[in-house]
């Protein structure tokens, strides 16, 4: 789970464009929008299209992104548990 | 009579204002070379780093236009000859293959070359006349005749013209603020001169 959270910290920093931001500046717990990274509504659509492409999970209700998306740990925990794509 | 108050060539990794050199950057690779002219800038702005090139290029040349502005009635006229073309081909390469059709939302909001006038807008809080014209080359007679009657039907107090270019690499742009003070005259040779 460790190895899967840093992987998806640089590929949220990465898609993203976070130029300013580094792995270690992400904890697992922040929030992804609001106050956390600060992340607007275009970047809710990359994190679909990211879960999409790098681990094969489609989002068929959208609304399920306001938990998924909480913080790393939310997504990660999806992820292991929804994944298709290794 | 109006004129024009400030002027910004940018092209190859050098800048000049108002005539004068300000920044002759050590690489003309646009992505190196816009970050560096950024991160001089004392104004922390992170969203700069998600806008397409075009829309970086028209932010960086207006912040060196309206940095010590306070005037918000400013109308924005920028023209170029490709709109978006350079983000479009970005989005129609995400999508050319069936078999990996991953298009980015991210890429896909700046297919529009008047993002850039929204981007400008949203930076320096203007809600102002604004438009983008997309002609072969720059329409100074045009351009200085709109300019005018902005200015003269009290539509602006102010107005930021400019020829913004991003395609494949190569980058231009050249920006000038019109109001009734300035250091040249609103005419035409002058603006052939500031845009060529």
């Amino acid at each position: 789970m460790e190895a899967l959270k840093k992987e998806l910290k640089e590929r949220i920093i990465n898609v993203l464009n976070l130029e300013d931001i580094t792995v270690d500046d992400i904890q697992d717990t922040d929030a992804l929008f609001g106050d956390g990274l600060g992340l607007d509504s275009i970047d809710a659509l990359e994190l679909i299209v990211l879960l999409d492409k790098e681990y094969g999970i489609k989002l068929a209700d959208p609304k399920q992104g306001k938990e998924i998306f909480q913080s790393i740990e939310t997504m990660a925990q999806y992820i292991a548990q929804n994944r298709t794509k290794l | 009579m109006y004129s024009v108050s400030k002027y910004i060539h940018i092209e190859n990794g050098i800048i000049f204002e108002n005539g004068k050199q300000i920044v002759d950057s050590n690489t003309t690779d646009f992505s190196e070379f816009i970050k560096q002219v950024y991160r001089n800038f004392e104004h922390i702005y992170p969203k700069f780093y998600k806008m397409d090139d075009l829309c970086k290029l028209a932010y960086i040349a207006s912040e060196l236009v309206l940095k010590d502005e306070t005037e918000k009635d400013i109308a924005l006229l920028f023209s170029n000859n490709e709109g978006s073309l350079d983000t479009d081909n970005k989005h129609q390469q995400s999508i050319q293959n069936s078999n990996a059709y991953f298009p980015s939302p991210a890429v896909f909001v700046y297919t529009l070359p008047n993002i850039a006038i929204g981007e400008v807008s949203i930076r320096h809080q203007l809600k102002s006349e604004s438009a983008f014209f997309i002609a072969s080359e720059y329409q100074t007679d045009y351009m200085h005749k709109y300019t005018e009657h902005l200015l003269r039907t009290n539509k602006a107090k102010k107005v930021l013209c400019g020829w913004v270019h991003c395609l494949n690499g190569a980058y231009k742009a050249c920006f000038y603020l019109v109001e009734t003070n300035g250091i040249l005259e609103h005419n035409n040779q002058n603006i052939k001169q500031i845009t060529k």
